[in-house]
């Protein structure tokens, strides 16, 4: 349904960042998942998040991978009193390492 | 016996500087750093001015891992297929006392952090506090690191704008989406030659810092900026959470591409290449969303405190924040001496901030954000109309010219004369 349109791939930008992935710990959770979320209110994750970690394939099925979080704490402001059911910051010594920064 | 005098949480320039203080006083301090080294979880757009650095370290400009010194200052209308923009440079942007340089975190929070070291401060990274530990009467007397409770007379709260702490601390809400915008920044690797030859700069020490409104959000709240590195280009767009979530035509990271790709720009970074994609937020409310600076046994300073201003033509933080540092470590270890890190004990910190620029900056820009929010035509509207008006000054073709005031006055009466008046006037207010 969205009419969000984009053309620029994130993820191969966020590929030339070093991360240090936790796979066992969702640092980030939205509230029943990300498919049962409200579309609207995921729209508005898309639009914020820098990394465009929350998508919207063509058959409209939503999705959300913390995987590549800048952990700027931008979708806590946006959603944190809807969707955003639980946000942290990754356990020790995961997550982005900015060399630049 | 508490295991530390102070413990300092987070290392950026607020809680570094702060560190720094503390252990040059003879206090014992710990400080706790999520990142695996300082500045590892920190970003910047980004520039810091540096007069305040230089009352705490005075040989900065020897010491410290600066990019290049601003020597230009840009500010540009971009509309979809224009651009015009103020270029100015001045002898006055030298001066140590009143410069400012284009910064990366990464090597410089592990710079400010290595003076907190020597200094004598202890460092534990890669641990992010959750919880603060407080005491019967509910003084904050520590944290929890991990499995580890850690003691301390004093807690220093320097975690940063998303601070998850400053509740359990001074019950601190989250801020609202109106009051935060979200930064989004690609570092570009360049030449050093070919940044100097590109932003006209006198040489491979001085660059640009250069803002960007209209285009560079199409058309909400928020603007593009560029900032030069000795070896990179730092290209970012800053954006109110709130408008870009639910008015944005695009999101974040689209608004950074068309930037990159804009006449103005894709020029500038012509054959760089991209090293990192990074992320943070801007608090941009100010003193209307600051919490409590204080609680007992507990200070609050820099992003974690809000302590950021952003005119538009001027975006301030760091500054602020190294302030805000030496005078919270300054004020914790008079607390120590006196025995009292109560929350009386430790007014002396609000009071060393009410009297200096941190907070009378803060409070005399208190209105901008208001104004800034409602300031629509500065992102969709004045850019186009600039636009208009040049070309109507510069573009010759060879029909016989209406006399300027005919040319030029439907561009303006588009836009509105009261329009106009009512943001000059609003500007003026605010400013």
């Amino acid at each position: 349904m969205s009419d969000i349109k984009f053309t620029v791939n994130v993820d191969e930008y966020l590929s030339l960042n070093k991360y240090e992935v936790d796979e066992s710990n969702a640092h980030i959770e939205l509230k029943g998942g990300a498919e049962a979320c409200d579309p609207a209110e995921f729209d508005k994750l898309i639009r914020v998040c820098p990394a465009a970690l929350y998508k919207r394939d063509e058959d409209g099925k939503q999705s959300f991978d913390y995987a590549g979080c800048l952990e700027c704490g931008t979708c806590r402001i946006a959603c944190g009193g809807t969707i955003v059911e639980k946000w942290e910051y990754p356990q020790p010594t995961m997550g982005v390492e900015y060399r630049f920064g | 016996m508490a295991d530390f005098d102070a413990i300092v949480v987070g290392s950026g320039c607020a809680g570094s500087v702060a560190a720094y203080e503390l252990a040059k006083a003879g206090k014992s301090v710990l400080v706790v750093e999520r990142g695996n080294y300082a500045g590892a979880k920190n970003m910047t757009g980004g520039r810091i001015y540096t007069h305040s650095l230089k009352k705490v370290f005075p040989d900065f400009e020897s010491e410290a891992p600066l990019e290049r010194k601003i020597t230009h200052e840009r500010i540009s209308l971009i509309s979809e297929d224009a651009n015009f923009t103020v270029d100015f440079s001045s002898e006055d942007m030298k001066p140590e006392e009143q410069c400012s340089y284009a910064v990366l975190r990464g090597p410089f929070d592990q710079w400010l952090a290595e003076k907190a070291e020597d200094a004598g401060a202890e460092y534990i990274y890669g641990i992010a506090i959750e919880k603060l530990v407080k005491d019967d009467s509910g003084k904050i007397c520590g944290v929890v690191a991990g499995e580890d409770e850690i003691t301390a007379d004093v807690v220093l709260l320097c975690d940063g704008v998303n601070s998850l702490l400053t509740e359990q601390a001074v019950g601190y809400k989250r801020p609202p989406a109106s009051a935060i915008a979200v930064g989004i920044k690609q570092t570009i690797e360049l030449p050093a030659s070919v940044i100097t030859d590109r932003v006209l700069a006198g040489n491979d020490d001085e660059g640009a810092a250069w803002l960007f409104s209209g285009y560079s959000t199409h058309g909400t709240f928020g603007g593009g900026f560029m900032y030069t590195n000795k070896e990179s280009i730092s290209l970012g767009v800053v954006a109110g959470i709130e408008a870009t979530m639910n008015h944005g035509k695009v999101p974040v990271y689209q608004m950074l591409e068309d930037l990159k790709a804009h006449p103005a720009v894709a020029p500038l970074i012509k054959g760089g290449k991209v090293v990192e994609h990074s992320g943070h937020m801007v608090p941009e409310g100010g003193i209307n969303i600051m919490p409590e600076l204080i609680g007992d046994g507990v200070l609050l300073a820099g992003e974690s405190a809000m302590m950021c201003v952003n005119l538009g033509y001027q975006v301030r933080g760091m500054d602020y924040a190294v302030a805000a540092g030496q005078f919270a470590g300054q004020a914790a270890a008079q607390a120590l001496d006196a025995g009292d890190t109560s929350k009386a004990g430790l007014q002396g910190y609000v009071d060393m901030l009410e009297n200096s620029f941190v907070l009378k900056d803060l409070k005399q820009y208190k209105n901008v954000p208001a104004f800034m929010e409602g300031f629509d035509r500065m992102f969709d509207g004045y850019p186009e109309m600039v636009r208009d008006m040049m070309n109507k000054m510069f573009i010759v073709d060879g029909t016989p010219v209406p006399p300027m005031k005919k040319s030029m006055l439907p561009i303006v009466k588009k836009m509105g004369f009261m329009n106009l008046f009512k943001d000059v006037r609003g500007a003026m207010k605010a400013l």
